[in-house]
């Protein structure tokens, strides 16, 4: 899953700057309470009225900016023209997704996306085309987070990002990697240019979403806790790839880990 | 003895031919899902009016083809929790029915998304643990597959489905999520009164 990228250094600043208005003893209780207890119950989330002002924010932003912008993308901008936009950046992930592969410990996974992204670059025209698709190989995103996740590490706290959305202390800390090592940081070296690729990331982020976002608003009773808890399951789900034990022992991705190398 | 091992080839071959007359009588789970989804899909992409989200039309669809093969009331009874236990045949039977209404609605907005998609069914690798088995899909079309996996339980000579995963996320885990609030602060009653409120928005919303 892409997430939004939108300023990133701005935006943990600001993230930064709402932590320290936490306690700094409910950090560590917290931490403990979401190692030791499932992942989508209400115990992860111990800054539950922060996040949920951020969350408050992040609606306002969406409505007044964000969605309109990608609903205009979408009205000007034709079809064949964006799903160009959005493979050439789907390449761009995929390389950092093969790297992180690797440092999963997953040989043949990354063997796999490497090809996939030798294919699309070589007969796809840079990654303008999707070749790789049409031929089998498909695509399994990875970012840092995961690869922290597969290592042992528990994610810790649930936590809203302002502007980038549903995160966790884990999720977050690796953006920082993601941002600094990750492709895109490498291809766009003027952080102008950098700036102007994540905004366009997102916006054509938040178009894939149009439809998504309209499902979300009929299938929640409460949007907060619909999204918290999908985020949460959906991470862990990605961690053990689609197939997380049934009870959650937070020895388990550890012990998985280690097995594996 | 030849000619008595080609005459058992032979009624092996004929039964073998048979076979899809009577498949329903034990179909395997995975199999099961399999027809399931392509009957639905096939469904969908034939029909010009769910796809532009005619409501009456999916709702339609999904009353026929798929609520049969659900164990709905399993699915609402493990979505309540305890509480379910305790509740009178009136609650239960205007829950059951709320919370149709809502996941029916759902339904319907992802089904205005069928476009080009093909559902891969993975084979299963574990055997049914007491008449239960998890049966993993992918829903693969433009983009990232999206994962699709379905509990079911045994029910007679085939298959109900109790809980869906999309995504990683279990159907009936989201829906204790949603539920828990309203349940603790007001029981069964006040949360069958916000599923009620939240349905009655919908087709006005929607257009």
């Amino acid at each position: 899953m892409k997430q939004l990228r939108m300023a990133g250094s701005v935006v943990l600043l600001l993230w930064a700057l709402g932590l320290s208005g936490c306690a700094t003893s409910t950090i560590f209780n917290s931490s403990k309470l979401a190692a030791s207890t499932g992942p989508t119950t209400e115990q992860s989330d111990p800054w539950e009225r922060f996040n949920r002002s951020v969350f408050g924010f992040n609606e306002v932003v969406d409505v007044a900016l964000v969605k309109p912008l990608a609903e205009t993308y979408r009205a000007v901008v034709p079809r064949w023209l964006r799903k160009s936009v959005d493979n050439v950046f789907g390449n761009i992930g995929d390389v950092w997704s093969t790297a992180n592969l690797l440092l999963q410990f997953k040989p043949k996974a990354a063997l796999e996306m490497g090809m996939r992204v030798a294919t699309n670059t070589v007969f796809g025209i840079g990654g303008i085309l999707d070749v790789a698709e049409e031929v089998g190989l498909e695509r399994r995103s990875e970012d840092f987070g995961q690869t922290l996740g597969v290592w042992g590490l528990s994610s810790g706290p649930y936590l809203v990002l302002p502007l980038l959305g549903p995160s966790t202390v884990r999720d977050a800390s690796a953006r920082f990697v993601d941002s600094k090592f990750g492709p895109e940081a490498l291809a766009f070296r003027e952080a102008r240019d950098r700036y102007g690729a994540y905004t366009l990331e997102a916006v054509q982020t938040r178009v894939n979403l149009l439809n998504a976002s309209r499902v979300l608003d009929e299938v929640a009773l409460d949007k907060y806790t619909f999204l918290r808890d999908a985020y949460l399951a959906r991470r862990r789900s990605q961690i053990y790839d689609g197939e997380p034990p049934e009870d959650s022992t937070p020895a388990a991705p550890a012990a998985a880990a280690s097995a594996t190398q | 003895m030849l000619r008595r091992s080609l005459i058992s080839a032979l009624a092996f071959t004929v039964s073998a031919l048979a076979a899809p007359m009577v498949r329903a009588e034990a179909l395997a789970a995975d199999a099961f899902v399999k027809q399931l989804s392509t009957e639905v899909v096939d469904a969908v992409k034939a029909d010009k009016a769910i796809q532009a989200g005619d409501v009456a039309r999916i709702r339609a669809l999904v009353d026929t083809k798929v609520m049969p093969h659900v164990n709905f009331e399993r699915m609402t009874a493990m979505s309540v929790g305890p509480q379910w236990r305790s509740a009178t045949p009136d609650q239960r039977k205007r829950m059951l029915d709320e919370f149709k209404l809502l996941l029916v609605n759902t339904y319907s907005g992802a089904m205005t998304q069928v476009k080009d998609q093909t559902i891969v069914v993975k084979p299963l690798r574990v055997a049914p643990v007491d008449g239960e088995v998890v049966v993993k899909s992918e829903v693969r079309g433009s983009g990232e597959p999206i994962q699709l996996d379905y509990r079911l339980e045994k029910a007679g000579e085939g298959w109900k489905i109790y809980d869906v995963n999309v995504g990683g996320f279990w159907v009936v885990e989201a829906y204790k999520g949603q539920f828990a609030k309203d349940l603790s602060a007001g029981g069964l009653d006040a949360l069958i009164n916000r599923l009620a409120e939240k349905n009655k928005s919908k087709p006005a919303a929607k257009g």
